[in-house]
Protein backbone atom coordinates (compact mmCIF):
# COMPACT_ATOMS: atom_id res chain seq x y z
CA UNK A 1 0.00 0.00 0.00
CA UNK A 2 2.63 2.54 1.09
CA UNK A 3 3.81 3.45 -2.42
CA UNK A 4 0.34 4.78 -3.25
CA UNK A 5 0.13 7.09 -0.27
CA UNK A 6 0.77 10.74 -1.06
CA UNK A 7 -0.06 12.28 2.30
CA UNK A 8 1.12 10.20 5.24
CA UNK A 9 -0.82 12.29 7.76
CA UNK A 10 -4.06 11.35 6.05
CA UNK A 11 -3.92 7.61 6.65
CA UNK A 12 -2.86 7.96 10.27
CA UNK A 13 -6.05 9.91 10.86
CA UNK A 14 -7.78 8.03 13.69
CA UNK A 15 -11.15 8.53 11.99
CA UNK A 16 -10.31 5.94 9.39
CA UNK A 17 -11.71 2.60 10.49
CA UNK A 18 -10.42 -0.85 9.64
CA UNK A 19 -12.46 -2.31 6.79
CA UNK A 20 -14.71 -5.00 8.16
CA UNK A 21 -16.77 -7.56 6.25
CA UNK A 22 -19.86 -8.65 8.19
CA UNK A 23 -20.24 -12.45 7.98
CA UNK A 24 -23.36 -14.23 6.67
CA UNK A 25 -23.77 -15.84 10.11
CA UNK A 26 -23.99 -12.42 11.74
CA UNK A 27 -26.56 -11.32 9.14
CA UNK A 28 -28.57 -14.49 9.77
CA UNK A 29 -28.67 -13.89 13.53
CA UNK A 30 -29.91 -10.33 12.91
CA UNK A 31 -32.47 -11.59 10.36
CA UNK A 32 -33.92 -14.18 12.78
CA UNK A 33 -33.99 -11.58 15.58
CA UNK A 34 -35.93 -9.21 13.30
CA UNK A 35 -38.48 -11.92 12.45
CA UNK A 36 -38.90 -12.84 16.13
CA UNK A 37 -39.39 -9.16 17.01
CA UNK A 38 -42.04 -8.87 14.30
CA UNK A 39 -43.92 -11.84 15.79
CA UNK A 40 -43.47 -10.33 19.26
CA UNK A 41 -44.87 -6.93 18.27
CA UNK A 42 -47.93 -8.55 16.62
CA UNK A 43 -48.48 -10.64 19.76
CA UNK A 44 -48.04 -7.61 22.07
CA UNK A 45 -50.66 -5.72 20.04
CA UNK A 46 -53.26 -8.42 20.83
CA UNK A 47 -52.86 -7.75 24.58
CA UNK A 48 -54.69 -4.82 26.15
CA UNK A 49 -51.82 -2.89 27.74
CA UNK A 50 -53.65 0.45 27.93
CA UNK A 51 -51.31 3.39 27.33
CA UNK A 52 -48.39 0.98 27.03
CA UNK A 53 -49.55 -0.54 23.71
CA UNK A 54 -47.99 2.23 21.58
CA UNK A 55 -44.97 2.45 23.88
CA UNK A 56 -44.22 -1.28 23.63
CA UNK A 57 -44.80 -1.21 19.84
CA UNK A 58 -42.43 1.75 19.40
CA UNK A 59 -39.82 0.22 21.72
CA UNK A 60 -39.76 -2.99 19.65
CA UNK A 61 -39.70 -1.00 16.38
CA UNK A 62 -36.82 1.13 17.69
CA UNK A 63 -34.86 -1.96 18.71
CA UNK A 64 -35.40 -3.44 15.24
CA UNK A 65 -34.36 -0.15 13.63
CA UNK A 66 -31.20 0.03 15.72
CA UNK A 67 -30.03 -3.50 14.87
CA UNK A 68 -30.71 -2.86 11.17
CA UNK A 69 -28.62 0.32 11.37
CA UNK A 70 -25.80 -1.28 13.38
CA UNK A 71 -25.45 -4.56 11.43
CA UNK A 72 -27.23 -4.48 8.07
CA UNK A 73 -26.04 -0.91 7.53
CA UNK A 74 -22.61 -1.62 9.10
CA UNK A 75 -22.61 1.45 11.34
CA UNK A 76 -21.11 -0.62 14.17
CA UNK A 77 -17.98 -1.15 12.04
CA UNK A 78 -17.74 2.33 10.50
CA UNK A 79 -15.44 5.21 11.38
CA UNK A 80 -16.32 7.73 14.06
CA UNK A 81 -17.19 10.24 11.32
CA UNK A 82 -20.01 7.99 10.04
CA UNK A 83 -21.19 7.14 13.56
CA UNK A 84 -21.33 10.83 14.47
CA UNK A 85 -23.17 11.64 11.24
CA UNK A 86 -25.88 9.04 11.90
CA UNK A 87 -26.18 10.03 15.57
CA UNK A 88 -26.34 13.74 14.74
CA UNK A 89 -29.08 13.12 12.18
CA UNK A 90 -31.34 11.28 14.61
CA UNK A 91 -30.58 13.83 17.34
CA UNK A 92 -31.55 16.71 15.03
CA UNK A 93 -34.75 14.87 14.14
CA UNK A 94 -35.62 14.46 17.83
CA UNK A 95 -34.95 18.17 18.44
CA UNK A 96 -37.31 19.09 15.60
CA UNK A 97 -40.04 16.77 16.93
CA UNK A 98 -39.66 18.07 20.49
CA UNK A 99 -39.76 21.74 19.49
CA UNK A 100 -42.74 21.33 17.15
CA UNK A 101 -44.63 19.24 19.69
CA UNK A 102 -43.93 21.69 22.52
CA UNK A 103 -45.38 24.42 20.31
CA UNK A 104 -48.60 22.46 19.74
CA UNK A 105 -48.87 21.33 23.39
CA UNK A 106 -48.45 24.88 24.72
CA UNK A 107 -51.18 26.41 22.53
CA UNK A 108 -54.50 24.57 22.51
CA UNK A 109 -53.77 21.01 23.60
CA UNK A 110 -57.00 19.23 24.54
CA UNK A 111 -59.20 22.17 23.49
CA UNK A 112 -60.14 20.99 20.00
CA UNK B 1 17.52 15.97 -17.07
CA UNK B 2 18.59 13.53 -19.73
CA UNK B 3 16.23 11.02 -21.21
CA UNK B 4 17.87 8.12 -19.38
CA UNK B 5 16.66 9.37 -15.98
CA UNK B 6 13.32 10.78 -17.15
CA UNK B 7 12.00 7.68 -18.87
CA UNK B 8 11.97 5.26 -15.91
CA UNK B 9 10.30 7.97 -13.85
CA UNK B 10 7.61 8.51 -16.50
CA UNK B 11 6.96 4.79 -16.69
CA UNK B 12 6.65 4.61 -12.92
CA UNK B 13 4.18 7.51 -12.95
CA UNK B 14 2.02 5.95 -15.60
CA UNK B 15 1.96 2.66 -13.70
CA UNK B 16 0.92 4.56 -10.60
CA UNK B 17 -1.77 6.44 -12.50
CA UNK B 18 -3.12 3.23 -13.91
CA UNK B 19 -3.54 1.99 -10.38
CA UNK B 20 -5.16 5.10 -8.93
CA UNK B 21 -7.77 5.26 -11.68
CA UNK B 22 -9.40 2.05 -10.42
CA UNK B 23 -13.10 2.66 -9.69
CA UNK B 24 -12.47 1.91 -6.01
CA UNK B 25 -9.54 4.33 -5.96
CA UNK B 26 -10.04 7.46 -8.04
CA UNK B 27 -6.98 9.62 -8.25
CA UNK B 28 -8.40 12.46 -6.12
CA UNK B 29 -8.53 10.16 -3.08
CA UNK B 30 -5.45 9.37 -1.03
CA UNK B 31 -6.45 5.79 -0.29
CA UNK B 32 -9.22 3.31 -1.05
CA UNK B 33 -10.34 3.59 2.59
CA UNK B 34 -10.71 7.34 2.24
CA UNK B 35 -12.81 6.97 -0.91
CA UNK B 36 -15.04 4.37 0.75
CA UNK B 37 -15.54 6.53 3.82
CA UNK B 38 -16.33 9.59 1.70
CA UNK B 39 -18.93 7.56 -0.23
CA UNK B 40 -20.58 6.22 2.94
CA UNK B 41 -20.56 9.72 4.43
CA UNK B 42 -22.32 11.15 1.37
CA UNK B 43 -24.87 8.33 1.31
CA UNK B 44 -25.67 8.85 4.99
CA UNK B 45 -26.15 12.59 4.47
CA UNK B 46 -28.71 11.73 1.76
CA UNK B 47 -30.42 9.24 4.09
CA UNK B 48 -30.63 11.90 6.80
CA UNK B 49 -32.63 14.12 4.44
CA UNK B 50 -34.88 11.10 3.88
CA UNK B 51 -35.32 10.70 7.65
CA UNK B 52 -36.45 14.34 7.81
CA UNK B 53 -38.79 13.80 4.85
CA UNK B 54 -40.53 10.73 6.32
CA UNK B 55 -40.19 12.25 9.81
CA UNK B 56 -42.52 15.11 8.85
CA UNK B 57 -45.24 12.61 7.97
CA UNK B 58 -44.63 10.59 11.14
CA UNK B 59 -45.01 13.82 13.10
CA UNK B 60 -48.30 14.67 11.34
CA UNK B 61 -49.51 11.17 12.24
CA UNK B 62 -48.51 11.63 15.91
CA UNK B 63 -50.33 14.97 16.12
CA UNK B 64 -53.54 14.06 14.30
CA UNK B 65 -53.82 10.73 16.08
CA UNK B 66 -53.98 12.71 19.33
CA UNK B 67 -56.42 15.26 17.93
CA UNK B 68 -58.85 12.84 16.26
CA UNK B 69 -58.13 9.74 18.33
CA UNK B 70 -61.52 8.00 17.82
CA UNK B 71 -61.40 8.46 14.04
CA UNK B 72 -57.82 7.19 13.86
CA UNK B 73 -58.68 4.13 15.96
CA UNK B 74 -61.72 3.27 13.82
CA UNK B 75 -59.92 3.82 10.51
CA UNK B 76 -56.75 2.00 11.63
CA UNK B 77 -58.77 -1.06 12.63
CA UNK B 78 -60.03 -1.49 9.05
CA UNK B 79 -56.46 -2.34 7.98
CA UNK B 80 -55.51 -5.98 7.52
CA UNK B 81 -53.00 -6.87 10.27
CA UNK B 82 -52.17 -10.27 8.69
CA UNK B 83 -51.21 -8.68 5.38
CA UNK B 84 -49.21 -6.00 7.20
CA UNK B 85 -47.35 -8.59 9.28
CA UNK B 86 -46.68 -10.79 6.24
CA UNK B 87 -45.35 -7.76 4.38
CA UNK B 88 -43.05 -6.91 7.28
CA UNK B 89 -41.56 -10.41 7.14
CA UNK B 90 -41.27 -10.21 3.33
CA UNK B 91 -39.46 -6.87 3.49
CA UNK B 92 -37.08 -8.03 6.23
CA UNK B 93 -36.27 -11.07 4.08
CA UNK B 94 -35.58 -8.80 1.11
CA UNK B 95 -33.26 -6.70 3.32
CA UNK B 96 -31.51 -9.87 4.53
CA UNK B 97 -30.70 -10.91 0.95
CA UNK B 98 -29.47 -7.38 0.22
CA UNK B 99 -27.14 -7.62 3.22
CA UNK B 100 -25.88 -10.98 1.92
CA UNK B 101 -25.39 -9.31 -1.48
CA UNK B 102 -22.97 -6.82 0.08
CA UNK B 103 -21.08 -9.74 1.64
CA UNK B 104 -20.95 -11.57 -1.72
CA UNK B 105 -19.53 -8.45 -3.40
CA UNK B 106 -16.93 -8.04 -0.63
CA UNK B 107 -15.71 -11.64 -0.96
CA UNK B 108 -15.88 -11.35 -4.79
CA UNK B 109 -18.43 -14.08 -5.51
CA UNK B 110 -20.08 -12.79 -8.67
CA UNK B 111 -22.77 -15.45 -9.15
CA UNK B 112 -23.84 -15.27 -5.51
CA UNK B 113 -24.05 -11.48 -5.74
CA UNK B 114 -26.33 -11.68 -8.78
CA UNK B 115 -28.44 -14.36 -7.07
CA UNK B 116 -28.84 -12.27 -3.91
CA UNK B 117 -29.76 -9.18 -5.94
CA UNK B 118 -32.43 -11.23 -7.76
CA UNK B 119 -33.82 -12.53 -4.43
CA UNK B 120 -33.84 -8.98 -3.04
CA UNK B 121 -35.87 -7.90 -6.08
CA UNK B 122 -38.26 -10.87 -5.89
CA UNK B 123 -39.14 -10.18 -2.25
CA UNK B 124 -39.38 -6.44 -2.97
CA UNK B 125 -41.90 -7.16 -5.74
CA UNK B 126 -43.79 -9.56 -3.43
CA UNK B 127 -44.13 -6.72 -0.93
CA UNK B 128 -45.59 -4.43 -3.60
CA UNK B 129 -47.93 -7.24 -4.71
CA UNK B 130 -49.40 -7.58 -1.20
CA UNK B 131 -49.63 -3.79 -1.03
CA UNK B 132 -51.60 -3.80 -4.29
CA UNK B 133 -54.28 -6.06 -2.76
CA UNK B 134 -54.44 -3.88 0.35
CA UNK B 135 -54.89 -0.71 -1.74
CA UNK B 136 -57.46 -2.47 -3.95
CA UNK B 137 -59.61 -3.22 -0.90
CA UNK B 138 -59.43 0.44 0.17
CA UNK B 139 -60.60 1.59 -3.25
CA UNK B 140 -63.49 -0.92 -3.18
CA UNK B 141 -64.60 0.30 0.26
CA UNK B 142 -64.31 3.98 -0.83
CA UNK B 143 -61.72 4.55 1.87
CA UNK B 144 -59.51 6.63 -0.40
CA UNK B 145 -59.66 10.33 0.57
CA UNK B 146 -61.43 12.55 -1.94
CA UNK B 147 -64.84 13.05 -3.51
CA UNK B 148 -65.86 9.39 -3.41
CA UNK B 149 -64.83 8.86 0.23
CA UNK B 150 -67.56 7.06 2.13
CA UNK B 151 -67.94 7.50 5.91
CA UNK B 152 -70.98 5.19 6.26
CA UNK B 153 -68.91 2.26 7.57
CA UNK B 154 -67.72 4.46 10.44
CA UNK B 155 -71.13 5.95 11.29
CA UNK B 156 -72.90 2.57 10.97
CA UNK B 157 -70.22 -0.05 11.61
CA UNK B 158 -70.74 -3.51 10.10
CA UNK B 159 -72.54 -6.00 12.38
CA UNK B 160 -71.13 -9.33 13.52
CA UNK B 161 -73.01 -12.66 13.64
CA UNK B 162 -74.69 -11.74 16.95
CA UNK B 163 -76.04 -8.51 15.44
CA UNK B 164 -73.70 -6.27 17.45
CA UNK B 165 -71.61 -3.47 15.95
CA UNK B 166 -68.01 -4.62 15.33
CA UNK B 167 -66.75 -1.11 16.20
CA UNK B 168 -68.17 1.76 18.26
CA UNK B 169 -70.05 4.07 15.84
CA UNK B 170 -68.58 7.53 15.29
CA UNK B 171 -70.54 10.81 15.19
CA UNK B 172 -70.62 12.13 11.58
CA UNK B 173 -68.13 14.98 12.20
CA UNK B 174 -65.59 12.61 13.76
CA UNK B 175 -66.29 10.03 11.04
CA UNK B 176 -65.15 12.62 8.45
CA UNK B 177 -61.76 12.73 10.21
CA UNK B 178 -61.10 9.13 9.19
CA UNK B 179 -60.17 10.71 5.83
CA UNK B 180 -57.21 12.26 7.58
CA UNK B 181 -56.05 8.82 8.72
CA UNK B 182 -56.40 7.41 5.22
CA UNK B 183 -54.72 10.47 3.72
CA UNK B 184 -51.70 9.87 5.97
CA UNK B 185 -51.92 6.10 5.36
CA UNK B 186 -51.73 6.58 1.59
CA UNK B 187 -49.13 9.36 1.82
CA UNK B 188 -46.81 7.32 4.06
CA UNK B 189 -47.23 3.86 2.54
CA UNK B 190 -47.39 5.41 -0.96
CA UNK B 191 -44.12 7.29 -0.48
CA UNK B 192 -42.63 4.12 0.97
CA UNK B 193 -43.86 2.14 -2.05
CA UNK B 194 -42.45 4.79 -4.42
CA UNK B 195 -39.06 4.39 -2.72
CA UNK B 196 -39.33 0.63 -3.24
CA UNK B 197 -40.22 1.03 -6.93
CA UNK B 198 -37.20 3.31 -7.41
CA UNK B 199 -35.12 0.74 -5.51
CA UNK B 200 -36.31 -2.12 -7.75
CA UNK B 201 -35.44 -0.12 -10.89
CA UNK B 202 -31.96 0.46 -9.44
CA UNK B 203 -31.70 -3.25 -8.57
CA UNK B 204 -32.20 -4.23 -12.22
CA UNK B 205 -29.48 -1.75 -13.21
CA UNK B 206 -27.14 -3.12 -10.51
CA UNK B 207 -27.92 -6.73 -11.54
CA UNK B 208 -26.74 -6.01 -15.08
CA UNK B 209 -23.54 -4.40 -13.87
CA UNK B 210 -22.97 -7.17 -11.29
CA UNK B 211 -23.40 -9.77 -14.06
CA UNK B 212 -20.59 -8.02 -15.97
CA UNK B 213 -18.42 -8.42 -12.85
CA UNK B 214 -18.11 -4.73 -12.05
CA UNK B 215 -18.66 -5.12 -8.30
CA UNK B 216 -16.64 -8.25 -7.57
CA UNK B 217 -13.17 -6.89 -8.31
CA UNK B 218 -12.86 -4.74 -5.20
CA UNK B 219 -15.31 -1.99 -6.20
CA UNK B 220 -18.19 -2.60 -3.77
CA UNK B 221 -19.37 0.99 -3.20
CA UNK B 222 -22.49 0.98 -5.45
CA UNK B 223 -23.73 -2.26 -3.84
CA UNK B 224 -22.85 -1.05 -0.35
CA UNK B 225 -24.55 2.33 -0.84
CA UNK B 226 -27.63 0.87 -2.51
CA UNK B 227 -27.80 -1.54 0.45
CA UNK B 228 -27.90 1.46 2.79
CA UNK B 229 -30.83 2.88 0.80
CA UNK B 230 -32.70 -0.45 0.77
CA UNK B 231 -32.23 -0.94 4.53
CA UNK B 232 -33.41 2.61 5.13
CA UNK B 233 -36.63 1.79 3.27
CA UNK B 234 -36.91 -1.32 5.51
CA UNK B 235 -36.60 0.82 8.63
CA UNK B 236 -39.37 3.17 7.47
CA UNK B 237 -41.67 0.15 7.14
CA UNK B 238 -40.54 -1.25 10.52
CA UNK B 239 -42.04 1.92 12.04
CA UNK B 240 -45.03 2.24 9.70
CA UNK B 241 -46.32 -1.26 10.44
CA UNK B 242 -46.89 -0.90 14.22
CA UNK B 243 -48.00 2.74 13.99
CA UNK B 244 -50.58 2.24 11.24
CA UNK B 245 -51.73 -1.34 11.89
CA UNK B 246 -51.09 -2.32 15.50
CA UNK B 247 -51.23 0.40 18.14
CA UNK B 248 -54.96 1.06 17.81
CA UNK B 249 -56.26 -2.47 18.41
CA UNK B 250 -57.06 -1.70 22.06
CA UNK B 251 -58.32 1.89 22.15
CA UNK B 252 -58.17 3.75 25.45
CA UNK B 253 -61.48 4.27 27.22
CA UNK B 254 -62.36 7.93 27.68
Amino acid sequence: MSEHIHDATNVTNPEHAEHHIVSPLEYTVVFVTLLLCTALTVFAATLDLGVFNPIVALAIASFKGVIVILFFMHVKYQSNLIKMTVGAGFFTFLVLITMTLSDYISRAWGLW
Amino acid sequence: MDSATVNPQAEHDSAKHHHVSLPQHRHHFETEEQQREAGSFGMWLFLLTEIMFFGGMFFAYLLYRNWYYDAFVAASNTLNVKMGAANTAILITSGFFMALGVWAAEVRKKNLLVLFLILTTVFGCAFLGVKYFEYKEKFELHHVPGNSFDVSQFINPPLNAQGNATRPPLPPDMAQKTQLFFFLYFAMTGMHALHMIIGIVLLFWLMGRAQRGEFTEGYVAPIENFGLYWHFVDIVWIFLFPLLYLINLHPLAH
